[in-house]
């Protein structure tokens, strides 16, 4: 009876201390991976290399998704600023909307599913088929030759990605609003122009999406780290970092939303 | 002593969890000379391999090398031991993102300052010694298994380093390759002074290459010798070993906690 009471209990308390130990080894992690940066941005070439497979992979999904987004902005906004009158609004209403919400957390939640996924899914194979073992009995450690990288190419492709969204975004919107409802395109830009303010809403936007590029990559590389051993552990982890790093996302911008706005 | 012994095991214990690998387990590896490990599988000759290149920890005893336990060794140490080390892995762990020319190339790459051209020739040198000149532009994926694990060779040569450990190099290799590869092994470690330490099945042809013999069982050692003390051997162990018999010292089947009959549900068992 008692055990039937204190199960649940002690489960919770297990998963609790649970978390909070991976925290503690998530965050000794990122200390190893900034220790061992060095060499990765030494020898940039390294770095460039993931770029083009996390970044500009992701540039597609990321320029289409963003384009298709702006045009459902134009009309959903153009729907309801027209019943209160003001139509003309269409552009700051697509422009602020993208910069400071939906560029960053959108291709932020793109970027994770595209390329965190691939990450981690790599990285946990090189580990299942001893790969990494290989390199550490090279004397190259695989934190410097293989994490560290892959990160700081996250970190770099996540604002330039965003920034692509919300262009897209942008353009998505003045394809709805000025070319197919016919609003003037003066009115639209200029709208967008004086309601708009660089530090407060392009710097803050940008500030966004540099901490979802450190949030996702890490997710995805310590995963990748961390998977056991085998095929049915890698699958587990790609599954976990898509996971975790949605919630992981919206938790931070709702963080980051709060303390900006 | 120490000097003339280039690696040594000295009363090593080791354990996954709770169950033990190696049982007090003692053996020395001269300097520049050829050794072999045999055993059956799962008898952890490829946990002694771990515990030299320092992947992994003895529960007891000390593992040295050149004098040095490996347990004791700082980052650093550790990694300025394994520069000067080359490991053939048993699966060949070949990095599957990188041509068949990087991944020879890598060591090279990383731990000197040479020119791309005589990186090249350095990696067509080390490709041409297993046979595999040619190959360079090939991806691991499109290797065959045998193919794959003599790149592995070729890269764990690149450095010509003073130490090399062997994880079955001969498994997967037909008959010819087998040949080539025995006797490079052999030359590198006549030519260049390497000690070398190989773990094989394959008793015939190694022992007509190595300078001595240990045959590992349950985590200890039953039986060493010199290839020709090895064919005079009387040991029990040695024999059922050299001719493959099933019944033996040895046990072929793994140490099962129920019967094969209840596994299979049949009479007899528990579960009936
Ligand atoms: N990572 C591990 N975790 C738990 N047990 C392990 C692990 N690696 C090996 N073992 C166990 O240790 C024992 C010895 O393994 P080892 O790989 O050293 O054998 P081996 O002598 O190299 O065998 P083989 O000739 O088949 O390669 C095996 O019984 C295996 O079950
Ligand atoms: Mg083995």
């Amino acid at each position: 009876m008692t055990e039937l009471l204190l199960s649940p209990l002690r489960r919770l308390g297990h998963t609790t201390i649970n978390a909070i130990w991976r925290l503690g080894f998530i965050t000794r992690f990122l200390l190893a991976i900034l220790r061992y940066s060095g060499q990765s941005l030494l020898r940039f070439n390294l770095t460039i290399r993931e770029i083009y497979f996390a970044g500009v992979m992701s540039v597609i999904i990321v320029v289409v998704s963003g384009l298709f987004v702006g045009m459902v902005l134009g009309l959903q906004g153009y729907n309801t600023l027209s019943r209160f009158g003001s139509a003309d609004a269409l552009g700051a209403l697509v422009a602020l909307s993208l910069l400071r919400e939906l560029g960053p957390v959108l291709a932020a939640l793109l970027f994770s599913s595209r390329a965190g996924s691939a990450m981690t899914a790599e990285i946990g194979l090189m580990k299942a088929t001893e790969q990494l073992d290989a390199m550490s009995v090279m004397a190259v450690n695989p934190i410097a030759r293989v994490v560290a990288p892959r990160f700081w190419a996250g970190v770099i492709s996540m604002p330039i990605l965003a920034a692509m969204f919300n262009v897209m975004g942008i353009f998505g919107g003045y394809l709805i609003g000025v070319v197919m409802i016919g609003l003037d395109s003066g009115t639209f830009w200029s709208q967008m122009q004086n309601n708009v303010d660089l530090h407060y809403d392009v710097v803050n936007g940008l500030i966004k999406s540099l901490c979802f590029g450190i949030a996702v990559t890490l997710i995805a590389v310590f995963e990748g780290y961390d998977a056991t051993p085998t095929a049915a552990g890698v699958s587990a982890a790609t599954t976990r970092t898509v996971v975790t790093s949605a919630l992981v996302i919206l938790a931070v911008d709702f963080v980051l939303t709060a303390f900006m706005f | 002593m120490s000097s003339d012994h280039f690696i040594e095991f000295r009363n090593v214990s080791f354990a996954y969890g709770e169950r033990p690998i190696l049982n007090n387990i003692s053996l020395a590896i001269p300097r520049g000379k050829l050794v072999a490990i045999m055993g059956g599988s799962g008898s952890g000759k490829t946990t002694m391999l771990r515990l030299i290149s320092g992947q992994i920890r003895p529960s007891a005893g000390q593992v040295l090398v050149d004098g040095r336990n490996v347990a004791d060794m700082n980052h650093a140490e550790l990694f300025e031991h394994r520069r000067r080390m080359g490991m053939l892995f048993q699966f060949g762990a070949l990095f599957t993102d990188l041509s068949v020319e990087d991944n020879v190339a890598f060591p090279i790459r990383e731990h000197t300052r040479l020119p791309d051209s005589m990186i090249h020739d350095l990696v067509i040198m080390k490709l041409a010694a297993v046979g595999l000149r040619g190959t360079q532009n090939l991806m691991p994926a499109e290797l065959s298994g045998g193919m794959a694990r003599r790149v592995a060779l070729a890269r764990a040569i690149a450095l010509d380093p003073q130490l090399m450990l062997y994880d079955e190099p001969f498994t997967g290799l037909d008959p010819i390759s087998l040949g080539v590869i025995a006797h490079l092994i052999k030359k590198l470690n006549d030519a260049l002074g390497t000690t070398s330490i190989m773990v094989t099945h394959d008793v015939h042809k190694s022992l007509d290459i190595v300078d001595y013999v240990y045959f590992v069982s349950n985590g200890a050692v039953v039986a060493a010798g010199t290839p020709a003390e090895i064919r005079a051997s009387p040991s029990p162990w040695v024999h059922q070993f050299m001719w493959g018999e099933a019944d033996g010292p040895v046990h072929f089947a793994y140490p099962a906690s129920t019967s094969l009959q209840q596994d299979l549900g049949l009479k007899g068992g528990q579960h009936d």
